[in-house]
């Protein structure tokens, strides 16, 4: 099968849903709209051809004054084939979440709870959402990039 | 080095002499017999038998063992018994990086231990945070616990560790019984 199989599948499938594409050097990715990401993923894994059975990574990137804001960056693994796809789909600010992927893979469980902590991003369905690595007073996430450097939370230690 | 060249040396006891009548000095007993204040011996008996507990959290740990191991050999100071409960253990190592989540249990550790207790702050990140000047990172282990010797370095090398330790057996034996019981962290209560 040729390098786009996944993408001109997809494509096919959900010619609204997509936004973008490219596969630079082989790194097919695809940008779709947040609404049809379950959908889409779905597709993904459950396809024949496809069967990305493997959600290697989840992670999250803040482009401060763009709009939207952020981008939920998924990595997929098709064991079957051999194949990588990654996915990315783009939530503003105002609106600060996406559906949880938790119920097509489990691996997603921790890596949302993660990107939730440090981003702030809120995965609808998710089981259980709540910090992973800070402390569950932490104040803020500290992965956008407009939280203050300096800024210290007045847990246990220095307040300044 | 026998017992007695051990207490002999500067503030330690020395024998008991007794002044004869032809002016010369004689040990009491022989010199089965030392005088020593008890503060004195109390201390040179804790400065070479330090128990240990190991709070290892991060690359630091790597040096300790080292450092614990036969080559560099803590044992040669007597501090060579980990303890891995806080009630037997005398000496916090606190060895690499706090983060604020753990402060809460360095800080339970700490006040687990029985009096008397020294600190020790091995790795520049229990000194002052390191390079972890971040959301994340207690800026030195001085802002939970009383800190009685601090080891920079990242990670120190052993040789530093043992001259942290000779300076901390030198405060342990400079030591008065008013120094204790020193008491909980003053940071305890946000925890208990």
């Amino acid at each position: 099968m040729d390098a786009n199989t996944t993408i001109n599948k997809l494509n096919a499938r959900f010619p609204e849903s997509v936004t973008e594409t490219h596969a630079y050097r082989g790194d097919d990715t695809a940008v779709v709209k947040k609404e049809d990401l379950l959908q889409i993923c779905k597709f993904l894994r459950d396809d024949k051809e496809l069967q990305y059975n493997f959600m290697m990574d989840l992670t999250a990137v803040d482009y401060l004054g763009r709009e939207p804001r952020f981008e939920v960056v998924y990595h997929l693994y098709s064991l079957p084939f051999n194949r990588r796809f990654r996915i990315k789909t783009r939530v503003s600010e105002s609106e600060c979440s996406v559906d949880s992927i938790v119920s097509l893979w489990a691996s997603a469980d921790w890596f949302e709870r993660e990107a939730y902590d440090m981003y702030g991003i809120v995965f609808n369905g998710h089981p259980e959402l709540r910090r992973i690595l800070l402390y569950e007073d932490f104040q803020g996430h500290p992965l956008r990039k407009d939280y203050p450097i300096k800024k210290r939370q007045p847990q246990i230690g220095p307040t300044c | 080095m026998g017992i007695m060249d051990m207490l002999n040396r500067k503030k330690g006891p020395s024998h008991a002499v007794v002044p004869t009548d032809s002016g010369d000095e004689t040990h009491l007993l022989g010199g089965s017999v030392i005088l020593t204040k008890l503060e004195a011996i109390n201390n040179w008996g804790r400065k070479y038998s330090f128990f240990q507990y190991p709070f290892v959290t991060a690359c630091c740990g790597m040096e300790f063992m080292s450092v614990a191991g036969p080559k560099y050999d803590l044992d040669r100071f007597g501090a060579a018994l980990p303890r891995f409960s806080p009630r037997q253990a005398d000496l916090l190592m606190v060895v690499g990086t706090i983060s604020h989540k753990q402060a809460p249990i360095l800080v339970k550790v700490y006040n687990q231990m029985a009096e008397p207790k020294w600190v020790f702050a091995f790795g520049v990140c229990a000194v002052s945070g390191g390079f972890y000047d971040n959301y994340a990172t207690v800026q030195g282990i001085d802002t939970l616990i009383p800190v009685d010797v601090y080891v920079p370095g990242c990670p120190p090398r052993p040789e530093m560790v043992i001259d942290g330790l000779i300076r901390l057996q030198q405060k342990v034996m400079e030591g008065k019984w008013a120094d204790f019981p020193r008491g909980a962290s003053p940071v305890s209560n946000i925890e208990d």
